[in-house]
């Protein structure tokens, strides 16, 4: 008797590890605590209701379950490079880290693990050049091309001229924050502005000293690379002084709801960059049917819909496609990081599609190649509405530079292929 | 007078109203260390805690709503009531003399007689643990603190002031909320000063500074006076708590303000009241000035470190601080 529970124990156990490996696993390395939480938290959630919803509506992607494998990093680098190593041996098939810092660490481990990473702009911007970074992608866009973006806003701003037009950078004093510098130096020269550069320190809960600097300088146009505190201390700092809202802009990163409500009525008219509209879309139906009624929402449903929230979804979608046409490659359903990897430099978002899914231009068109993992770099602003609480969407998606961008991008690659002794090309 | 020197005036001054900021989140550390020799690492997450509890009772969220949803699948976040403000904060001050309470009951009651270090390693636990509860009971998100509290410049000295250096002068930028908040901290240390001078368990509780065998011998309850330094050390951290959560929302990286007292401690003493807020304030001065002048020469984002680069030169020649008590060691 004893014998026969023992065999059966170990044949159940066989069989659920079996399908278990079968599964298509999503390691999500959230943040759900800590002083970062208030980002982590609505993109975690949007990334695995939308892979719940799959799992609910069509039974996984090509007949296979999704498996999502949660990690809490606390936006800590250490903590996610030990929830990459925990997860990694699960059959990850891609890392999403959300965090610059632990991307950084990630780019080694995972080019040797051959496993894929996805940084949707953030994380290091010269990945976009695959033929250097076989296992990194950062599509639809990075943080040259928000800086470009931006820059190409403020040239329709003011009829195409910026000469003599001061524009400061309020960056985080990190590596994240220092993205930028490179890109708004070199358009400075071409469009004839003024670039000054304003670090705050980590983590940015008292700007006194900066914001003082602003009001004495008085520059046109205030842009912010911040995270965290950092956004919600600046915007009420800006308000403090009297800077017109409308003249000062955050990038993707410094947009999301959570960022203006505290400063309250004061961040009215405040513009950010967003890499995906945001907007009631159809697919939301769907979750609240079959992923939150049902009691399987990743949060308390309270995110739906946010910035965060939408870009997280957005970011699950764009995972599940590449799934797709990896299965779709290589005529498997349970593939493997490697395929993952194929599926995600064929993969081609156009908005036929996401009219299909029910994300109707929640993102631009883009499409993937070996030599371009950063996608279109398109962006549009948007504009805070506090007396609604919404975003509005002020322009349609703008283009970055790319010649500048691709040469940037280039440069920095070639620099970072000839210190690792890597052979530029496609695999 | 020159644009550039009024501009430098004006950042003294707001130098100055940043040191009271910092001497606000210090008087926890002080309050603590003075009356029991602990150095208190959780003082930074009390003053999140408290100010998490004030928005929650405030706006009637219900405590532990995930953690009671998801185990009993119900829909629960809020009573449905909202809490005026004056009463929320005699609340919260309610729940903080109970954490003073549960922190003697559960915590140091049991590490009486242990080297300083292990008490400071509690506290660091202590710190954790509120941290977690704090995010149980009320949640991660940003929370927006509507206590009516002024925010923005104070446009009438502007307006009184543009012009004196010129064009390029643009008037005296004084931030409303830093105005409240000298005003606050003026009052809190008044009062502090005057609880311990002129009450009998403000007395009590100099005695057990002093010494704590002699205190116990007059049949002072040590437990007591305990709880009463850590329930004030609760009601000042629910200030800080307040005017620095006024500025960018309550959230988690509330607990990190803590890290801007510390060069204050370094500089005013641990032991000192007075030393807080004038550590506070010579910090808050100096790294603005510093920034002000020399940091546009070396890419700016000075002030963290130059705070405790000024510290440790205190400490260099006066290691117990510009207050504190000196160190005498009888052979």
């Amino acid at each position: 008797m004893k014998m026969k529970t023992l065999t059966t124990l170990a044949l159940t156990s066989a069989l659920t590890a079996g399908m278990a490996a079968a599964d298509l696993v999503i390691p999500d390395l959230s943040y759900r605590t800590g002083p970062y939480a208030a980002g982590g938290t609505p993109f975690s959630d949007g990334y695995q209701d939308y892979f719940n919803l799959l799992n609910a509506r069509d039974g996984g992607i090509g007949g296979e379950e999704v498996r999502i494998v949660e990690c809490e990093t606390g936006y800590n680098t250490e903590k996610g490079v030990e929830c990459y190593e925990a997860t990694k041996n699960e059959g990850a098939l891609i890392y999403q880290p959300l965090s610059t810092g632990i991307t950084y660490q990630l780019i080694p481990k995972a080019t040797a693990d051959e496993i894929p990473i996805h940084t949707m702009g953030y994380g290091r911007t010269s990945a976009a050049n695959g033929e250097v970074f076989n296992w990194v992608f950062n599509y639809p866009a990075n943080y040259w091309d928000a800086a470009s973006v931006m820059v190409n806003y403020l040239l329709d701003e003011n009829d195409g001229d910026l000469e003599g037009k001061t524009i400061a950078l309020l960056f985080h004093n990190s590596a994240y924050g220092k993205e930028p510098i490179r890109t708004l130096e070199a358009l400075s020269e071409d469009h004839g502005f003024e670039f000054t550069q304003i670090a705050v320190d980590h983590p940015g809960q008292e700007q006194k000293s900066q914001w003082l600097q602003i009001r004495r300088e008085r520059p046109d146009y205030v842009l912010m690379w911040g995270w965290g505190v950092m956004n919600q201390v600046a915007i009420q700092e800006a308000a403090n002084i009297g800077f017109p809202m409308e003249n000062f802009i955050g990038n993707w990163w410094a947009g999301a709801e959570h960022d203006v409500t505290p400063a309250g009525p004061a961040a009215d008219g405040y513009l950010s960059l967003n890499m995906n509209r945001v907007g009631d879309l159809p697919v939301f139906g769907e979750i609240e049917s079959m992923v939150h009624e049902a009691g399987n929402a990743a949060g308390d449903g309270s995110n739906m819909g946010s910035v965060l929230y939408t870009r997280g979804m957005y970011a699950a979608m764009l995972a599940a496609e590449a799934i797709a046409k990896a299965q779709e490659i290589h005529s498997v359903s349970d593939i493997t990081p490697a395929m993952m990897r194929d599926g995600m430099e064929a993969l081609e978002i156009t908005d036929a599609r996401m009219n299909e899914l029910g994300m109707a231009q929640i993102g631009p068109e883009f499409s993937v190649s070996c030599e371009n993992h950063g996608g279109s770099g398109l962006g549009i602003v948007q504009q805070w509405n506090a007396s609604e609480g919404s975003w509005t969407a002020l322009t349609d998606y703008i283009a970055p530079e790319d010649a500048l961008i691709d040469s940037l991008i280039i440069e920095d690659s070639t620099a970072f292929a000839a210190e690792n002794n890597i052979t530029p090309g496609c695999l | 007078m020159s644009a550039d020197f009024l501009y430098g005036i004006e950042v003294v001054i707001n130098g100055l109203m940043a040191g009271v900021m910092y001497a606000l989140v210090a008087l926890g550390f002080v309050l603590i260390f003075k009356a029991s020799g602990i150095f208190n690492f959780a003082q930074g997450v009390m003053a999140l805690f408290a100010a998490l509890t004030l928005v929650g009772i405030m706006e009637g969220q219900v405590p532990f709503a995930h953690l009671i949803n998801a185990t009993f699948g119900t829909e629960i976040h809020h009573f449905g009531w909202h809490v005026p403000a004056l009463l929320a904060i005699f609340l919260t001050v309610g729940v903080m003399v109970v954490f003073a309470w549960a922190v003697q009951r559960f915590l140091f009651r049991h590490l009486v007689g242990q080297e300083p270090i292990i008490l400071f390693m509690a506290t660091i636990g202590l710190a954790y643990f509120l941290e977690g509860v704090g995010d149980l009971m009320w949640g991660s998100d940003i929370k927006t603190l509507a206590l009516g509290l002024p925010q923005g410049g104070a446009r009438w000295l502007e307006d009184a002031t543009a012009g004196l250096g010129g064009e390029d002068f643009y008037g005296f930028f004084i931030d409303k909320l830093d105005i409240v908040a000298t005003g606050v901290a003026i009052v809190l240390v008044a009062g502090l000063i005057a609880f311990s001078q002129y009450t009998k368990h403000g007395r009590a509780m100099r005695a057990v500074a002093d010494d704590h065998q002699a205190a116990l011998s007059v049949g002072i309850s040590l437990n007591f006076i305990w709880i009463l330094v850590w329930s004030l050390a609760g009601f000042v951290a629910l200030v800080a708590g307040i005017m620095w959560g006024a500025k960018s929302g309550v959230q988690f990286s509330l607990s990190l303000i803590a890290l801007k007292a510390l060069p204050v401690l370094m500089l005013g003493g641990f032991t000192s009241i007075p030393g807080a807020i004038v550590g506070g304030l010579i910090i808050g001065v100096g790294e603005k000035l510093f920034e002000f002048l020399i940091g546009p020469m070396v890419g700016g984002a000075t002030e963290n470190w130059f705070a405790y680069v000024l510290a440790l030169l205190f400490l260099v020649f006066r290691p117990q601080g510009l207050f504190g008590e000196k160190i005498i060691e009888r052979v």
